[in-house]
């Protein structure tokens, strides 16, 4: 268990003072200026040292992703957004460090800047996120006046200014090339890479989009060292994660844990078990709805990080928003659910995605009351691989992954109830 | 609040935004602020002041959920119906609460008093079920609970 002397975000659970000289008293902004002055390279080393993968989903290595940024402007300006669109339902982590922690988030906004010559950034947040905008503007406008942002940000020398934006209720706004068309005032539809934002991105100039919680864990990371971070969890997992788990545990909680936990220790810790102990346990998706879930016996000695969760399970640790359901959920009404939503997001952009996204869930809608025939269930996942990875960006690819995980993992569910075997749960 | 905004009034909102760089989506939410909705009469204006053709303007206005082009009632109850909430019992709250009011989702009650909508995720999935009020979010609702809050707010 992680122990809390090493947890990044102190205040995650809001019980302590989250104003500017409470985030002071537990270590922020500690001398952010003498970090800034190690200069822009050994920033980027340090990231790419401390095994840091973004924590928006994909798990990209962080420090990689500022490296591709032009060293030199070229006169266009460098932008740094950050990704607070938080909408993949479970996902619940990045709301409690912009509400309780938001100076760890400011404080990484400035260092990442200055590490990839940005002037300027924005932090995209979602229309949904009602206190967490007025906490993070409130952080923000404590910032401005203690003159850590602004001219001259925290005495660094470097001219900085953040700005927090309010998205207007899109999901597929959290993909990075539809955040920024939706920062530029259009629709939030993907764009084609290439270009990759390192090249043209907002207003066609150079910009990296990451997680909120990626840049938020960076000051603490420089401070300590990039080894004390590579220290905890698996190698080419490192680091410290804030998981979100929610369903069928009796305590659901957002936690800061080291990287590569188990599963069991993960709930049985923090979420005081499984509803109705480990045997009621049907299914889990670990990270965020586009993963694919899990059967629950595959899932008790499962190890929480980026590769054992995709090689192992076939499933992946996503933005790890664990949702876990016990034995009353219908699981095919549960990924029927799932199917709605991404039909509901889908931008119409890509026709894979578009008219894709609606037969699945139509098909679904049947395979759920078991009016089908069972080479429906083929057709079905024919129809998934159909959609998967032909589209503009990954929305397709989430469709596609929870109704591939449900025919792989809960297969004879859906032949039964077609056959007429099992009852539809009762709500 | 519900009357029709005439073009100086919507000039007077987008004005301040129009320096900016990206400064629909503010503008945008301004309206809808002082509105209530993002009426017809506007996507002509903001269009001019921003240089792009009525149908730019348009297509944001509808690509984005947050934005309505007709009045909502006075009180807006969105009901988070994502897995969350609906494991912590959110979708039998729901079904209760639109029978009890008579309505669909997105609809109305004929006294203008409240609109129902679904909303997908919160963020609040720790406490579910989860509801927003008027931009309040409250979790761990439970029927008594949300009768109260709703017999509050259209008291």
């Amino acid at each position: 268990m992680l122990k809390d002397e090493d947890r990044i975000f102190t205040n995650l659970y809001g019980m302590h003072d989250r104003s500017l000289s409470g985030a002071k008293a537990r270590g922020h902004w500690d001398g952010t200026a003498g970090l800034i002055q190690k200069g822009r390279d050994w920033i980027v080393d340090e990231m790419k040292a401390s095994g840091l993968r973004g924590r928006g989903g994909a798990g990209f290595p962080t420090g990689l992703k500022w490296s591709f940024m032009p060293k030199e402007s070229d006169g266009r300006p460098h932008y740094l957004v950050v990704n607070a669109d938080e909408s993949e339902p479970g996902t619940c982590k990045d709301r409690e460090i912009m509400r309780h922690d938001p100076h760890t988030l400011i404080e990484g906004c400035l260092i990442a800047s200055f590490a990839m010559g940005a002037h300027s950034a924005y932090i995209y947040i979602r229309g949904e996120y009602i206190r967490e905008k007025e906490a993070l503007q409130a952080a923000i406008d404590e910032a401005y006046d203690a003159g850590l942002l602004g001219a001259n940000a925290a005495g660094s020398g470097w001219d900085f200014d953040l700005y927090l934006h309010h998205g207007a209720g899109a999901y597929i706004c959290g993909e990075e090339t539809a955040l920024i068309e939706s920062l530029e005032g259009k629709k939030g539809m993907p764009r084609m890479k290439p270009p990759f934002p390192a090249g043209a991105g907002l207003y066609g100039c150079p910009t990296t989009v990451n997680n909120v919680e990626s840049i938020a864990v960076v000051p603490t990371i420089l401070r300590r060292g990039a080894t004390w971070f590579a220290g905890f969890g698996r190698e080419r997992n490192a680091g410290t994660k804030v998981f979100a788990i929610s369903g069928h545990v009796n305590h659901p909680c957002v936690v800061e844990e080291a990287m590569s936990i188990s599963f069991e220790e993960l709930i049985e810790k923090h979420c005081g078990g499984i509803r109705g102990g480990w045997d009621n346990l049907k299914a889990v998706i670990p990270g965020g709805s586009s993963v694919p879930c899990v059967r629950g016996e595959k899932m008790r000695d499962a190890v929480m990080d980026f590769d054992y969760l995709r090689g192992e399970l076939g499933s992946g640790l996503g933005t790890a928003a664990v949702i876990v359901m016990d034995q009353s959920v219908d699981i095919i009404k549960a990924i029927w659910r799932l199917s709605k939503f991404y039909k509901h997001e889908s931008c119409g952009q890509c026709t894979p995605c578009r008219e894709g996204t609606g037969w699945m869930m139509r098909v679904m809608d049947r395979l759920v009351k078991g009016e089908a025939a069972v080479e429906e269930i083929d057709m079905l996942f024919e129809v998934t691989k159909q959609v998967e990875g032909h589209t503009i960006c990954a929305l397709g690819d989430a469709a596609a992954w929870p109704i591939q995980g449900l025919i792989r993992n809960f297969r004879e569910e859906i032949e039964d109830r077609i056959r007429g075997r099992a009852p539809i749960a009762a709500e | 609040m519900t009357h029709a905004p005439d073009t100086a009034d919507l000039r007077a909102l987008i004005a301040p935004h129009l320096g900016r760089e990206g400064p629909m989506l503010p503008i945008l939410h301004a309206v809808q602020e002082a509105h209530g909705h993002v009426p017809q009469a506007a996507v002509p204006v903001i269009a001019e002041a921003l240089n792009l053709t009525r149908a730019e303007v348009h297509g944001v206005v509808s690509f984005y959920h947050d934005f309505r082009d007709s009045p909502a009632g006075r009180h807006m109850l969105k009901i988070c119906r994502a897995e969350a909430c609906q494991a912590m019992g959110g979708a039998a709250l729901s079904e209760a609460v639109l029978e009890k009011l008579g309505l669909a989702w997105g609809g109305t009650t004929p006294d203008g008093a409240l609109t129902v909508e679904p909303v997908y995720c919160l963020g609040l999935c720790a406490c579910a079920p989860a509801v927003m009020l008027d931009g309040r979010v409250h979790g761990r609702v439970d029927a008594a609970r949300l009768d109260a809050l709703l017999a509050e707010a259209r008291a």
